[in-house]
């Protein structure tokens, strides 16, 4: 089976006439299976984004290769197919809606792939269901939530069934509220449809959902690994200017103060509870 | 506020108008104005009042909803009324210096305004029983011939459906972005025209970056979605002409035929 | 005297009509100035027409909104005298810039306020300190700035003002962890060296926690608790019925005391975690 996305030694510039050119990525190899769930994170201007716009060949690289299922995103033939496997939510929901009723807008992509109507139908309905937006198929986009706007943004990728999709920081505008929701649509999706999933985000929670988080730096890949083994780096995600989960800085911070013998990389609440429990009990403290 | 605009408004449902094939209801909303503009006197426009009634209710679309979208069109109602009031000769009622008011005057006065109101809420029922991509649809596929003297049908159709998308959107910008400057103690309700037309631009400047910005965002996103022109492009809903149809057909002709011949038997108003 | 105070506040839209919404119901607040205070609150709340009504952008249907003991709507003619008294900050207001350079847009508000060009200067050169805009990007072009940049020259435009409440929507969504810190940072600096009661919207607990001295919780259009951050803080339980959820460290805490440690919940933050955890292995456990 093909690789989802395979990068090699994947550069980009941008020139900028009369001045320097800039190097954005340098050097990616990154190579993400089907039905993986990987986090992108890294601070604004860290080039994931513009690493994230080169799985469906909306960016083409200075240098090195990106392939798609085996396809070569540079080959302009593969453009629409390549598109087509690599579906792409983008940050403001608003922005990304062509049509005023939810349907129509969920119908746009298989409308531009030639479907036909009978199943484009069925597409849309199984979409919609599957971001649990089948009741509102016939609101005004307009008067949604922020997460409702951005789940129908995702059925509206899900009607081209595609094999991956990326969400560029999907919940950056959103409130607590339409983040769980948006959320727990994306793990519904892997897990369910096995899509696989790429999530650029910059908040620490949603990271840690996911199989794999890759952290990127000044266009290189810094870290890449289970949620457990990047967010035990306290140190150096700090100094990338990233954050961790309160309960893993928790025990970090116990370490700094000479406590010994806490693991590291611990994410939730349960766990970081059962840990420090567990020490206190043993050093009497009860 | 501006959000209580309407224009371009869906109001959805599932009623015989909205099942009706768009391009049937474009057509029909023409003869409905050819109907009025043919009425010459009262019992035509109260003939036709009472087909957009019949349609109104047909398509259960609150009359208050509906009334609204007049609302925006008041001031050139009223200023039609009163040119026709001022201007039109007939045996004088009230004279003030040069002003005059004839009896042949308010009638016309009165004729015109309920003819814009008709016009106006005609125009409304379709757009509250239609969405916009039904509508831009039907209106690609009407004007389809056009295709073949290089005139770009779909693209015109795709930039209106866009426009419609978007207008609920920057009509709450606009709100926000007032509200904003007003916080930084803009002053948009005192001064003189000159003032009032400069204390517009710190709410015009944001507006338009945040359109081209909208634009940009879109664009990318339609690319994402694997958009590329009209060519190949099916559509979900597909466009066909039915029982509801032909009821509409038949009613507008039933109407159109009982206008024409009042206007041929009764005396004109005008 | 409180700074602020509202008495009964309602709002409602579209009132008189049957399509009336209630925004806001009988809501009543005091404030004491140099507060700092959280308020926190899901979407549709009513904070945001809370925050509207204090600088009297939106009217009140009932209810007063009291500026050091005065109806703001005594004369509705100076309510704009209000609005540079209470100073508002939007969420995203980098969307509202619109001058040709930064030092012009962050001058609008003071240029407003009819103040003299010497004034204006150091209102402008005083704000951008604040948010460390440093003078050569004064003179660019607010569309050449980066987003966090952007955002800061936005909310210098608020402080040039020099409210005596300063009111911020949300100043830091959308930013990645670096940007939200140095925000807060700057706006912790801002209240503390300028002594200005500020009211800082926010989703999240954390932050509040770590800058603020008060909390206020709306829901559905009521204040629903007004406390110190401990108080507030420590009904975590209602918090969570309302669907607001508490700092991870201070669940871990109160998870740890449910089984049976003597450890203290008001925790907020990793450090003050980490502390609370020494000191109990001080005074009742063996060796650190």
């Amino acid at each position: 089976m093909p690789q989802m996305i395979e990068t090699k030694d994947l550069t980009f510039q941008y020139d900028i006439e009369g001045e320097e050119s800039c190097l954005v990525l340098n050097g990616i190899n990154l190579s993400i299976e089907q039905g993986q769930f990987v986090a992108f994170l890294g601070h604004n201007g860290s080039g994931k984004s513009t690493l994230a716009k080169h799985f469906n060949a909306m960016l083409l690289p200075s240098g090195g290769s990106c392939m798609v299922l085996g396809m070569d995103t540079g080959d302009e033939d593969k453009k629409y197919d390549i598109r087509q496997s690599v579906g792409m939510v983008l940050q403001n929901p608003d922005n990304q809606m062509v049509a005023t009723i939810v349907e129509e807008d969920v119908a746009f992509a298989p409308e531009n792939l030639g479907i036909e109507p009978k199943e484009i139908r069925r597409r849309v309905d199984d979409a919609l269901k599957a971001v649990d937006m089948y009741e509102y198929r016939h609101h005004d986009c307009y008067r949604l939530s922020g997460g409702q706007k951005q789940r129908v943004a995702i059925a509206g990728v899900i009607a081209m069934q595609p094999k991956c999709i990326v969400l560029d920081e999907p919940t950056a505008m959103l409130d607590p509220k339409g983040r769980s929701e948006v959320m727990s649509t994306i793990r519904a999706l892997n897990r369910d449809l096995g899509i696989t999933v790429v999530l650029i985000t910059h908040y620490m929670e949603e990271a840690v959902q996911a199989d794999r988080v890759v952290v990127v730096d000044d266009g290189q890949i810094l870290l890449d690994g289970t949620p457990r083994e990047v967010f035990s780096q306290v140190k150096l995600l700090k100094s990338v200017e990233l954050d961790v989960p309160q309960a893993t800085r928790l025990l970090y911070r116990l370490e700094e103060a000479g406590i010994q013998g806490l693991p590291r990389g611990v994410l939730d609440d349960e766990e970081c509870i059962e840990v420090l429990s567990h020490y206190l009990e043993v050093h009497g403290c009860r | 506020m501006i959000r209580d605009m309407t224009i371009g408004q869906y109001f959805p449902g599932k009623s015989a108008l909205h099942r009706m094939d768009p391009r049937a209801k474009l057509v029909l909303l023409v003869v409905y104005i050819v109907m009025i503009f043919l009425a010459s006197n009262f019992w035509g426009l109260g003939l036709s009042a009472v087909f957009l009634l019949g349609t109104t209710m047909l398509s259960k679309v609150p009359v208050k909803t509906l009334l609204k979208s007049i609302r925006p069109l008041i001031v050139v109602i009223v200023f039609t009324a009163l040119i026709n009031i001022f201007y039109v000769d007939g045996n004088t009622l009230v004279q003030w210096g040069i002003f005059r008011i004839t009896d042949k005057g308010i009638y016309t006065a009165v004729f015109m305004a309920v003819r814009i109101i008709l016009l106006v809420l005609g125009g409304s029922v379709l757009t509250y029983t239609t969405s916009p991509t039904d509508l831009t649809d039907g209106l690609e596929r009407l004007l389809s011939p056009l295709g073949k003297i290089r005139i770009p049908v779909h693209e015109l159709a795709m930039m209106m459906s866009i426009a419609l998308r978007f207008i609920p959107t920057l009509l709450e910008e606009t709100d926000k972005i007032m509200a904003a400057q007003k916080a930084r103690g803009a002053d948009m309700e005192s001064g003189g025209l000159m003032q009032r037309v400069k204390a517009l631009i710190p709410i015009l400047i944001p507006l338009f970056v945040s359109a081209i910005r909208r634009a940009y965002d879109l664009a990318i996103a339609m690319e994402c979605r694997c958009y590329r022109g009209g060519k190949g492009r099916t559509r979900m809903k597909q466009l066909h002409l039915g029982g509801v149809d032909a009821w509409g057909i038949l009613a507008t002709s039933l109407c159109l035929g009982g206008v024409i011949a009042l206007k041929v038997l009764l005396p004109s108003t005008l | 005297m409180p700074i602020i105070e509202t008495k009964d506040l309602t709002l409602q839209y579209s009132a008189g009509t049957p399509f009336a919404k209630t925004a806001l119901s009988h809501v009543s607040i005091s404030i004491e100035e140099g507060e700092f205070v959280g308020v926190i609150g899901h979407t549709g709340s009513g904070k945001s027409s809370l925050m509207q009504l204090l600088n009297g952008l939106l009217k009140p249907t009932s209810g007063q909104v009291l500026l050091e003991g005065k109806d703001i709507w005594e004369s509705p003619k100076e309510i704009r005298k209000v609005r540079f008294a209470v100073g508002l900050c939007f969420q995203y207001p980098e969307y509202q810039l619109f001058e040709e350079t930064v030092a012009k847009d962050i001058a609008f508000g003071p240029k407003n306020m009819g103040l003299d060009e010497k004034q204006i200067a150091a209102r402008v050169r005083d704000a951008a300190h604040f948010v460390s805009l440093k003078p050569e990007l004064l003179e660019k072009s607010p569309f050449d700035l980066s987003g966090g940049e952007k955002r800061r020259a936005a909310i210098a435009g608020v402080m040039a003002m020099d409210p005596r409440v300063l009111i911020l929507d949300e100043p830091t969504a959308g930013l990645d962890p670096k940007g939200r810190d140095v925000i807060l940072e700057q706006i912790r600096d801002y209240q503390q060296a300028r002594g200005t009661t500020v009211l800082l919207v926010s989703h999240s607990m954390e932050d509040v926690a770590r800058v603020c001295s008060k909390v206020l919780v709306m829901n559905e259009g009521k204040n629903i608790l007004y406390g110190t951050v401990d108080e507030v803080f420590s009904r975590a339980e209602e918090l969570a019925q309302i669907g607001l959820a508490i700092p991870q460290v201070t669940r871990v805490f109160l998870g740890l005391k449910s089984r049976g440690f003597d450890v203290s919940t008001h925790v907020y933050t990793a450090r003050q975690g980490r502390d609370e955890i020494l000191r109990l292995l001080k005074e009742k456990g063996g060796k650190p």
